[in-house]
């Protein structure tokens, strides 16, 4: 590992990114539109107020599985990879350079749903607009990682498409958005408890509603660490400088 | 070992139940030209994948410049061009260069040397999913050249090039060994066999001639190095033991001049990458 390769993977990446406005305009715009969409939906009742900040971790975590998962297809099926292995970069530099490169954009993609849905929607927030922001950004990173991971078992497009159901939707359905946590099922709520997205909806729930002290948040945010270096541990395994 | 930039000994590569290259020896003297010639699937591909390090291999030893292959400290000194134009097709000429520059540890001047020496200064701005193929090509043979690797791998680089740039490429070949670096170069086009040094013909994963460009068209007689080759392969095909059972045979096919080494496995179905 080497500060200067991992910086330069993140810079191509970004440049890669800047070269096409329109992934950049889905990337900032599209999460907001949902959120105003669910808003919007919510209008005539209090269910915005208790589901938007969840809607706020969710995007992020999305939008980054999807991108990171692609990206890194792509560079395995153009022989991209192949070659970066073949020269002295180091499979820390290449998964750490995704990884800062995406969560500059998820901090700017959660400036946006963030200020869109508390001055556009009316969203409000009693607690820390900073820890939303550390929480919203660890959710980024960890689909970035998640997706990281699921590139490594999909040998096509259409496969790595597919993750997104497998990786994302159970997190979704267990995490309490559409059932508090402790009425569901005991199983699902051990698995709900254990999965990390869950965790950044509690701590997204506690910041908006500042029933919780700091402690609690911090606490979620280290638990969704662990799940990160867990996730880029395995995906960079499965990073082989020789293959078949 | 210092005269030799590659040496093989016995490298076997399975995929699967397959057996892509079996038992295959092979030394590559430093500041030479090698061709490495065949028709596609022949194992030419895995081969040099071995050599550069990225290939599994079930058997053998391979070490390039004195160390085996894919150590960490031959990543500075090996440059490999991809069949694919390995390069990133939403980035410039000059950014994808400017990036694997700045992986290999190469200087920046470095990009603006090898955009020169591959003719594309003026495309150095343009994206390169709008390139030619050939142009594309010589976008991921500019990245291998990068920091001067003493030995370079280049898997068919002149494929779908016209025959001026062909001639120029071959031309650049030449001059980079002139300089000391050593070159691996594949194809399939087999009048390019004229332009090495050397000429290894692979078939079904093991080398059935190893000559020069002189002696391949002398000890066959024939009038082109694609008639000659024609030749030695068919003399593969019918010789004694070439789909027996059982190992190899090890057979010195004896030309007249005792040049053609023939080496054929059993069996052994190639499976090329690509």
């Amino acid at each position: 590992m080497n500060p200067l390769r991992t910086l330069a993977t993140t810079g191509r990446v970004l440049v890669q990114i800047r070269n096409d406005p329109r992934t950049i305009a889905l990337l900032l715009i599209v999460p907001s539109l949902l959120i105003g969409l669910v808003a919007w939906i919510f209008d005539e009742t209090e269910v915005f107020s208790t589901i938007g900040p969840a809607m706020l971790a969710l995007f992020p975590f999305i939008v980054m599985f999807l991108v990171t998962s692609i990206a890194t297809l792509r560079e395995r099926r153009s022989g991209t990879l192949e070659r970066l292995l073949s020269m002295p970069l180091g499979r820390g530099d290449f998964i750490l350079g995704y990884t800062l490169a995406f969560g500059l954009l998820a901090i700017v993609q959660t400036a946006v749903a963030v200020g869109y849905a508390t001055m556009i929607c009316g969203l409000e927030i009693e607690g820390s607009v900073g820890l939303l922001f550390v929480v919203a950004i660890a959710d980024a990173l960890l689909g970035t990682a998640l997706g990281l991971l699921a590139s490594a078992f999909a040998r096509t497009e259409f496969q790595v498409v597919q993750f997104m159901p497998v990786f994302v939707f159970p997190q979704i359905l267990l995490g309490g958005i559409f059932l508090p946590r402790d009425q569901l099922p005991e199983v699902l709520e051990t698995i709900g408890d254990w999965l990390p997205l869950s965790h950044a909806i509690d701590a997204l729930n506690a910041v908006s509603t500042g029933d919780e002290d700091d402690a609690y948040i911090w606490l979620r945010v280290l638990f969704i660490a662990c799940w990160i270096v867990g996730a880029i541990i395995v995906g960079s395994l499965t990073l082989r400088r020789r293959t078949p | 070992m210092m005269n030799n930039s590659v040496e093989v000994r016995s490298l076997t590569v399975r995929r699967g139940r397959t057996t892509v290259i079996d038992a295959l020896d092979l030394d590559v003297p430093r500041g030479a030209i090698v061709g490495l010639l065949g028709p596609s699937g022949s194992g030419k591909t895995t081969l040099m994948r071995a050599i550069v390090g990225v290939q599994i291999v079930s058997g053998g030893k391979v070490d390039v410049l004195g160390r085996p292959a894919g150590s960490a400290a031959l990543r500075h000194r090996v440059g490999y061009m991809t069949q694919a134009a390995s390069i990133y097709d939403d980035l410039s000429v000059r950014a994808n260069l400017r990036y694997f520059a700045r992986v290999q540890g190469a200087p920046k001047s470095e990009v603006d040397r090898v955009l020169e020496r591959t003719d594309l200064t003026g495309q150095a701005d343009q994206i390169a999913r709008t390139l030619s193929g050939g142009q594309a090509n010589r976008v991921s043979l500019a990245a291998a050249m990068l920091g001067s690797p003493d030995l370079l791998v280049l898997d068919e680089p002149t494929v779908g090039l016209d025959p001026l740039l062909r001639a120029d490429l071959w031309e650049l070949f030449r001059r980079l060994a002139e300089e000391g670096t050593t070159l691996l170069v594949s194809s399939h086009v087999m009048d390019e066999a004229t332009r090495c040094d050397r000429l290894l013909l692979m078939r079904e994963g093991a080398i059935i001639a190893d000559t020069t460009p002189h002696d391949l068209l002398a000890g066959t007689g024939a009038a082109s190095a694609e008639d000659a080759f024609l030749r030695i392969i068919d003399k593969d095909i019918s010789a004694p033991g070439a789909s027996g059972r059982g190992g190899r045979s090890g057979t010195r096919l004896l030309s007249r001049e005792g040049r053609f080494r023939t080496d054929r496995g059993h069996g052994a179905k190639a499976g090329g990458r690509r």
